[in-house]
């Protein structure tokens, strides 16, 4: 038994015409915070829906605890996902419910358990994330942040042995920020759950990863715990973690150059 | 040339989304019934069913009295306002009942249902439901499918109802029709099978392909503002083409050859 709970080997996505992946291969630790970090629309949700078996890659295969995510049956791809939470960018909690009834929701699909023991669970689950006092108030009545905890506490419901982070720090105030930073950190310790963060947001998430992908390029430009990170020669790498605007990683979308695009079109 | 091109990709289009569409109902339908469904199914006959009560029995009501007013100014010129009843129910029972509810309902229920599942993929709220295990096609689309297939023939039976009440409102109390021929010359000639049976029928029909229109449209919408708001549009313009089509192809098989 290894101890990597996810593989990505030598996979390429495209979307339509565009190729979003190129042969990519990474691995994720059991146990571990991994980052995952890139410029926008570089692909990084597509990564996490690609792991989580939402898209399938055109090449190559991607492993979840030695199953393969996306030649195993759909029945057995549903039992996989009961192991993953995913914290989605905008928290997708459902609008209908209050935050008790989403934190309680995959316990009341899943799970056997009498509503008194779900009562405490999700209460206990909100107590992690600091939004207890909340339980009653509707997803509507939420700010961000808090909206944000409140799905991170329904991720985690059914004690999922892996959890997805899609750009947990953004768009937070300085001290919700610090606060879910302790919260991905505490989680990981505390439960030995294995984190995958995705984010632009460098200095945060190099003070708690353990190892850290950047992706640009269609690929992987860098990786390393974050000390060889900091100390990378590689251009690229230097440029993305001093947000530098100009440098080998295009800062445009993919375009012809200004100029025929002004005077070609007569 | 381009015409063609044109014509040509529209024509694959088109059956590219008829197969998606029926995937979807496939993939919705085509599970063992769980308790919990029934429960969330009984949910959905509540917002799509109770919540249009009202706009039926106020149309209802008004196309009845509608239809005795105009029969009774047409009968009344051969002396034949007596026969007001059977043409207020035969024409209530076989098309306006049926028609005119599903024309409400895709209205009211199927332009909700479209704008709220469109929402829902736009909110991610079906990607998070997928990755907590739950499949979104069984616990969204299914009970609101059924709860629309339920729901819609109920609503026109009471639609038809409230219409034949209506037009005794005019025709009798208010323009003095016999209630005794009102009534058993109604009875007399509507036929039970034929009539009020056909009718039922035509509602069904009619409920399954407004459901599943807004439900496709919904679950296939682009995730964006102009694309749920278009999305909903085109269930409405879509299942109201459908129904007057249907409603044709219908009465031809129903009435047209006997
Ligand atoms: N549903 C979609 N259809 C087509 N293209 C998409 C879709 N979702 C994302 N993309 C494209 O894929 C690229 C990667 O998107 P995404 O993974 O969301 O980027 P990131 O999360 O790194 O910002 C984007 O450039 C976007 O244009
Ligand atoms: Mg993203």
């Amino acid at each position: 038994m290894t101890d990597n709970i996810i593989t990505v080997e030598n996979m390429s996505f495209s979307r339509g015409q565009r190729t979003i992946y190129d042969n990519i291969s990474l691995n994720v630790k059991r146990g571990k915070i991994t980052a995952i970090m890139g410029p926008s629309g570089i692909g990084k949700t597509t990564l996490l829906k690609l792991i989580g078996g939402q898209l399938i890659p055109s090449v190559g295969k991607v492993e979840f605890a030695g199953q393969d995510v996306h030649r195993i049956s759909r029945s057995s791809l549903y039992q996989l996902r009961k192991k993953m939470g995913m914290l989605f960018q905008s928290g997708a909690l459902f609008t209908n419910m209050s935050v008790f009834d989403n934190v309680a929701f995959p316990l009341r699909e899943h799970s056997e358990l009498s509503e008194d023991i779900i009562h405490t669970l999700v209460l206990l689950k909100l107590e992690a994330v600091g939004l207890r006092g909340a339980h009653d108030l509707m997803p509507s009545e939420l700010s961000g942040g808090m909206a944000r905890r409140a799905a991170l506490a329904r991720a985690i419901a059914l004690d999922p042995e892996l959890i997805m982070y899609d750009e947990p720090f953004a768009g937070q105030d300085p001290i919700s920020l610090g606060v879910l930073l302790e919260l991905i950190k505490s989680l990981s310790q505390a439960l030995q759950l294995t984190s995958i963060v995705v984010t632009h947001d460098v200095t945060e998430v190099l003070s708690i990863a353990d190892y850290v992908y950047i992706l640009a390029n269609k690929t992987i430009i860098g990786e390393g715990t974050p000390e060889e990170i900091q100390q990378s020669e590689s251009a690229l790498v230097q440029q993305f973690l001093e947000g530098k605007p100009n440098g080998p990683v295009p800062f445009h979308f993919p375009a012809k150059d200004l100029a025929s695009e002004f005077i070609g079109n007569q | 040339m381009e015409i063609l091109q044109r014509l040509g990709r529209n024509t694959i289009d088109t059956f590219a989304s008829i197969g998606a569409a029926s995937l979807m109902l496939y993939g919705a339908l085509i599970a063992i019934p769980k308790w919990k469904n029934i429960r969330l199914t009984v949910e959905q006959m509540y917002v799509v069913g109770v919540q249009s009560l009202l706009i039926i029995l106020v149309s209802g009501l008004f196309i009845g009295m509608v239809m005795a007013l105009q029969g009774y100014t047409i009968l009344v010129n051969y002396g034949a306002e007596g026969s007001l009843g059977p043409m207020v129910a035969l024409s209530i029972l076989r098309e306006l009942g049926p028609v005119v509810t599903a024309l409400l309902f895709a209205g009211r229920a199927g332009s909700a249902l479209t704008a709220e599942i469109g929402l829902m993929k736009a909110t991610e709220q079906l990607s998070s439901l997928e990755m907590m295990a739950v499949d979104p096609l069984r616990r969204i689309v299914s009970p609101r499918f059924w709860a629309g297939v339920i729901s819609m023939p109920m609503l026109a039976i009471i639609f038809s109802a409230v219409g034949i009440l209506g037009g005794h409102l005019v025709g009798v109390d208010w323009l003095g029709v016999d209630a005794g021929s009102y009534w058993s010359i109604m009875q007399s000639t509507v036929d039970w099978n034929e009539d009020v049976i056909n009718g039922v029928i035509k509602a069904l029909v009619f409920a399954v392909v407004i459901v599943w229109i807004a439900l496709f449209k919904g679950y296939s919408c682009i995730p964006t503002s102009e694309g749920i708001s278009k999305a909903t549009t085109e269930t409405v313009v879509y299942a109201s083409l459908a129904i007057l089509g249907l409603d044709f192809v219908l009465t031809a098989l129903m009435f047209g050859i006997s």
